[in-house]
């Protein structure tokens, strides 16, 4: 730059003078001191805290933030250095440059923080400065870990689900639901009841969470109300205990159902006997005669709230003699239907008498003679329903088949192990009869053969591999179709079992492990 | 021999007092501490004087002169001038010159032989400087700053530049002044050295912050520490026998 202006510039050599105090030679700054003597004249941190006290709650590991928040960090975590400067005063006036930790034993209840600040001193010179803030860690329980401690029991909600059927297969599958979603992570306690189950929690609005949780994934219909349990009138703050009472709709899944006049005519006279085919926080039912089928909302069905006519504990089984399809495969809300003609008889009468049932059925696509379908027998039926008998004059027919059955084929694999497994919720259960354990187990199997059988159940469900599972030699024998089962790449992998493995080095599988 | 003193709780001693081999004027304080530190020192050597200028008390920043000379700015009243005349021995010519840059003690660094001035100085005061202080001229900046008479002390043995002073810079100064010089402080790291301490070839007075490092670089560097007034003295009392006959 020099040679382009063509001017000729002395390059300038920074001169040395002596320290004003302790004269050893040094390069010119703005206050003409060595930096050690700056330093001993002035003292940037005067005036700032060097002892902080701090609190922490041993429980819950949390550090108090006046006036009332608690702050959850680690040790020698990014949120406990933040907090740690927060805590400090004037700290404004100073310029800070750095902040970072000095290791404490964790037992000492101290921390150490090391700061450096840089303000401006004598006329103009900017120094620099580290110093070491101690933090005493006193223990102290925060209000929530002492009201846990004081009474572990103490609910404030309480949410009671209850299904008026005789059977558990709908909350065998909100259970599944619900650990999918994570929805009781903050339940302090879950209770099985009869006919339902209760869930506890800590704080109001949790217990709200999950009552809109289940009326998302069933038609439900809930009510609340609280109970009084304490009270300050000098400081107005009231205490409550808050039930909620939710009901689920006892329709389920291929029940059957006689719909009532008014709701037959809202819907445009479908056929009054109509099959449900999917329960979500709608329910879905389908006409199997006409194949017609229409949607009942949660509100929809508590006002007019009908029963079903018969329930799939009342399945019968049938062999399946000859069909006949009569229109072509039609999509009805997701899923497939033919509707076909059939000719069917019941396996307890087949050999034995001739009476056989000639129906109409809306799985003609699935059926084939010699096969075993389950359905409902309304000919040898005896309902004592009420709205069946409003209808006047009304045809039904003697037999609805509902689904296709596999018992024969699941005989022939012979209790084969499952290559999966499911989750279960940490439930309370009060003590039963033998019986009724027994019943249970029955239960459960059916629904996770259910599971097997259909692939739109399964959607909303986690399935994990089953780690002590090893596929049979005899797998490869075929005879004929095989049973259902649920294909490998659906199940996820259980990642609460995983075992550590035996090299400790093995920095991986270590942070995999919860 | 370095004194330590100040004026009025001010440790700028250059401000309120001028010294040279012929002379000392000192400013008119509160109480008489500061006169009577100069007369402890100096009376019976040389006179001094206390007088104001244009009314004011900064003296020192005002006025420059040597043994041979002292110039006054404008802003002196005639009765300043008068007084000034009648205390100082007749050699030394007092003048009262015109220019637009009235602090003259700012402007110009002088001892008994060369000048630094200010490098915006008009033509004819430069000339009048040469002139009346019997002195060579070079228009000059020290640490690129014009004050020349602010960042320096010169006396004839040796002179104190402003600290931030390059090497270059040094070398060059000493070649036109002929004495060697030196980047220092005085009053405790402040860079003002005209302003904090004034200085003649036998004596040295500074502000009371004056570390002990800084006295030492000033005695060493003004050669202060052997000096004895008597053997400069007895020239000019010489001379001065010599006019009188």
């Amino acid at each position: 730059m020099d040679i382009d202006t063509g001017m000729f510039t002395v390059p300038q050599t920074v001169g040395s003078v002596l320290c004003c105090k302790c004269g050893i030679p040094m390069a010119p700054n703005a206050a003409n001191m060595c930096v050690k003597c700056l330093r001993s004249e002035v003292d940037i941190t005067e005036g700032l805290q060097k002892h902080v006290t701090i609190v922490h709650c041993p429980e819950c590991d949390t550090y108090l933030q006046p006036p009332r928040t608690w702050i959850k960090a680690q040790l020698e975590s990014k949120e406990l250095l933040t907090f740690c400067v927060k805590r400090l005063k004037n700290l404004n006036k100073i310029r800070l440059v750095h902040a970072e930790f000095i290791w404490t034993e964790p037992h000492s209840k101290r921390i150490k923080v090391k700061l450096v600040v840089q303000k401006e001193v004598l006329n103009g010179a900017i120094l620099e400065q580290s110093y070491t803030v101690e933090y005493v860690q006193q223990e102290h329980m925060c209000e929530s870990c002492a009201r846990v401690q004081a009474n572990p029991d103490q609910w404030v909600a309480a949410v009671q689900l209850r299904q008026h059927v005789s059977h558990r297969r709908t909350f065998f599958y909100l259970e599944q639901l619900i650990l999918k979603h994570g929805a009781a992570a903050s339940a302090i306690k879950i209770t099985q009841m009869d006919q339902g189950i209760d869930f506890f929690f800590s704080n109001r609005s949790h217990g709200v969470k999950f009552v809109e949780f289940v009326g998302k994934v069933a038609p439900v219909r809930s009510r609340n109300d609280k109970q009084l349990v304490s009270q300050d009138s000098k400081s107005s703050t009231y205490h409550y205990k808050y039930t909620f009472s939710v009901e689920i709709s006892p329709i389920c899944r291929e029940d059957l159902i006689c719909l009532p006049p008014k709701v037959r005519s809202s819907f445009g006279n479908l056929g009054p006997v109509v099959i449900c085919t999917k329960v979500t926080n709608s329910i879905a039912l389908l006409d199997p005669l006409t194949l017609r089928h229409c949607f009942l909302d949660a509100d929809q069905y508590w006002r007019s709230s009908f029963k079903s006519l018969q329930t799939s504990r009342e399945l019968v089984e049938y062999i399946v003699l000859d069909v006949e399809m009569v229109s072509s495969e039609v999509n009805v809300g997701g899923t497939r239907y033919a509707l076909a003609d059939a000719q069917v008889a019941r396996v307890s009468d087949f050999g034995k008498n001739d009476t056989i049932f000639n129906i109409k059925t809306h799985i003609g696509h699935l059926l084939n003679p010699g096969d075993y379908a389950l359905g409902y027998d309304l000919y040898g039926a005896n309902s004592n329903d009420e709205e069946l008998d409003k209808y006047k004059g009304l045809v039904i027919p003697d037999v609805i088949l509902i689904k296709k059955s596999y018992e024969e084929k699941r005989l022939k694999k012979r209790a084969k192990p499952r290559a999966w497994k499911l989750k279960s919720l940490a439930m309370e259960v009060d003590a039963k009869g033998r019986g009724a354990l027994e019943k249970e187990a029955a239960e459960y199997e059916q629904f996770l053969k259910d599971l097997e059988e259909n692939p739109a159940f399964r959607f909303n469900i986690d399935l994990y591999r089953d780690e002590g599972y090893q596929p049979s030699e005899k797998a490869s024998v075929v005879d004929g179709e095989d049973a259902p089962f649920v294909p490998f790449d659906e199940l996820l992998a259980d990642m609460d079992n995983l075992q550590l493995r035996e090299y400790e080095d093995d920095e991986d599988s270590g942070s995999m492990r919860e | 021999m370095a004194t330590r003193l100040q004026f009025e709780n001010s440790c700028e001693i250059g401000v309120f007092s001028k010294l040279s081999n012929a002379y000392c004027l000192v400013a008119i304080g509160g109480s008489e501490s500061f006169y009577s530190t100069f007369e402890a020192e100096l009376a019976d050597v040389i006179p001094v004087v206390k007088t104001s200028i244009g009314g004011t008390r900064i003296i020192g920043r005002l006025c420059a002169g040597n043994k041979n000379g002292l110039l006054l700015p404008h802003t002196t009243t005639d009765q300043e001038l008068q007084h000034l005349r009648n205390s100082l021995p007749d050699q030394v010519v007092v003048q009262r010159i015109e220019e637009k840059l009235s602090a003259l003690g700012n402007c110009i660094a002088c001892n008994d032989h060369v000048a630094l001035t200010h490098p915006d100085l008009v033509r004819e005061t430069e000339e009048m400087v040469a002139d009346v202080l019997g002195v060579e001229v070079f228009r000059n900046t020290i640490a690129t700053n014009a004050l020349v008479g602010s960042f320096c002390a010169l006396s004839n043995r040796g002179g104190l530049v402003h600290p931030h002073t390059s090497v270059e810079d040094l070398d060059e100064l000493s070649t036109l002044l002929q004495v060697p010089l030196v980047a220092g402080t005085v009053n405790r790291g402040s860079e003002v050295i005209g302003a904090g301490m004034t200085v003649n070839d036998w004596t040295a007075f500074c502000g009371s912050d004056t570390t002990a490092t800084e006295v030492s670089v000033i005695e060493s560097v003004f050669k202060l520490r052997e000096a004895q007034p008597s053997a400069i003295v007895d020239e000019m009392r010489k001379s001065l026998i010599d006019s009188y006959v």
